[in-house]
């Protein structure tokens, strides 16, 4: 089979539609990922031991399980229990879920490195906790992580496609129902492939800039 | 009761073949990463040219694309691919390639010394690699290999979406024939968990056995 440009032109505005989708999951996962990645770290630095532990292993699970498998588990066990959600909010919660375990560990990398003297000079101002970690330890620690925060959110972007699993409309479903439609995989599929390696060689400037940028450590 | 374990068989048949896939995805990407690897630190132009280019390939574009494209767009090519190969192929040459980031980066990581020792034992470039840099090399790549390993594990999940009959795929199976949802996600999930904790307890050990003997030595 030969391709075809006129079929590639054909389809592109259904292509697209799909590729709204899946930059919206991943935006709205990568903020999620960076919140729930926020509170797993401050949880496993809880001073309560029993919280710290139980933290430190459900996200020790959710790391050696497959993204796939718990996009499942939202999707089709939440609903029996009462919680309906629409696919794409499933999608991002699991995404969000996911990388959150990822990102907390480049939170941690990035609270330890903050150098023991400022915590005392903390304490030393009379700061409290919470605005120890607003106004001293976090404004520090968050700078530095950006490049690896960044690296993740390309990792997530790249991991988009397995939301077709659970029936979300993004690009690589758009492209299946496009293929088998007309049952023509060569042209979908190899631009599906395409736009994810142009993005992500895209992404590899960009990550090169920030980490210029952020990346240095000021001592 | 009965229909439990009856179900309990087919999801651990479905292990099986998970383990399979992975074994035989790993013995792939171990041997795609030491030849891009290796590649990368080639004196010839062309090599290092071909090795970045399967690199940047299969790292900007994710598994789940990759597979969809091996399975369906090649046997327009002509190329026709069982499931399992298709599925071994793309895992191997994914995983391949960010495992030959990390083969590149330890051999950089080897001390200058080194090299200006193997040069001053007359040892060629081959040999010297082979007797001296690699050994030392190995070592520092291990860890990093069983977080690869265990990536792939959770990769082989995505198989399932071209009909092969790993866990994640009989795990759907027991959901469509029984309705339960939880039972067949959490203890799949479970599974995963396990294989993944074997994998980093079995590196681990790996670890401590080349490590020994080279006590003193840098490591």
């Amino acid at each position: 089979m030969e391709w075809d440009w006129n079929f590639v032109w054909e389809i592109m505005p259904t292509l697209i539609q799909g590729v709204k989708i899946t930059i919206l999951a991943t935006v709205l996962g990568s903020v999620l990922a960076a919140i729930v990645g926020l509170g797993i770290a401050l949880a496993r630095r809880s001073e309560n031991r029993i919280v710290a532990r139980s933290v430190g292993w459900f996200a020790e699970f959710i790391r050696g399980t497959p993204l796939l498998v718990q996009l499942y588990f939202i999707f089709y066990v939440l609903p029996d229990i009462g919680i309906l959600l629409p696919p794409l909010v499933a999608g991002v919660i699991g995404l969000g879920l996911h990388y959150g375990t990822y990102t907390a560990e480049v939170y941690r990398a990035g609270i330890d490195n903050v150098p023991r003297g400022q915590w005392e000079a903390a304490k030393a101002c009379n700061l409290g906790g919470r605005h120890t970690w607003t106004h001293i330890i976090l404004p520090q620690a968050i700078p530095p992580m950006i490049p690896a925060l960044a690296n993740y959110f390309i990792a997530m972007f790249k991991e988009t496609p397995l939301l077709s699993a659970i029936t979300v409309l993004e690009l690589m479903n758009q492209a299946k129902s496009v293929a088998n439609t007309y049952y023509r995989y060569i042209e979908p599929m190899t631009l599906v492939g395409a736009f994810f390696l142009v993005i992500s060689l895209c992404s590899v400037v960009l990550l090169r800039w920030l980490e210029h940028r952020y990346g240095r450590i000021e001592r | 009761m009965t229909q439990w374990s009856g179900y309990l068989g087919l999801i651990l048949q479905g292990a099986l073949v998970t383990i399979e896939l992975t074994l035989m995805g790993s013995v792939l990407a171990l041997i795609m990463a030491f030849l891009a690897g290796m590649g990368r630190v080639s004196r010839f132009f062309i090599i290092r040219a071909l090795a970045t280019t399967y690199i940047e390939f299969f790292r900007g574009t994710s598994i789940f694309v990759q597979l969809f494209w091996a399975y369906f767009v090649l046997p327009f090519a002509g190329l026709s691919l069982t499931p399992l190969q298709a599925g071994v192929l793309a895992l191997g040459l994914n995983v391949g390639a960010y495992a030959a980031e990390v083969v590149r980066g330890a051999i950089l990581s080897v001390g200058r010394e080194q090299y200006e020792a193997c040069t001053a034992l007359n040892l060629g470039r081959w040999q010297g690699m082979r007797h001296v840099i690699l050994p030392q090399a190995l070592l520092v790549m291990l860890p990093t290999f069983g977080n690869n390993a265990i990536e792939l594990l959770k990769a082989t999940s995505v198989v399932s979406l071209i009909s092969l009959a790993d866990l994640t795929f009989q795990a759907q199976v027991v959901r469509s024939q029984t309705g339960s949802t939880l039972m067949p996600f959490l203890s799949v999930l479970v599974i995963y968990f396990a294989l993944a904790l074997i994998i980093s307890w079995g590196i681990r050990t790996l670890e401590r056995r080349m490590a020994r003997g080279l006590d003193g030595v840098r490591v």
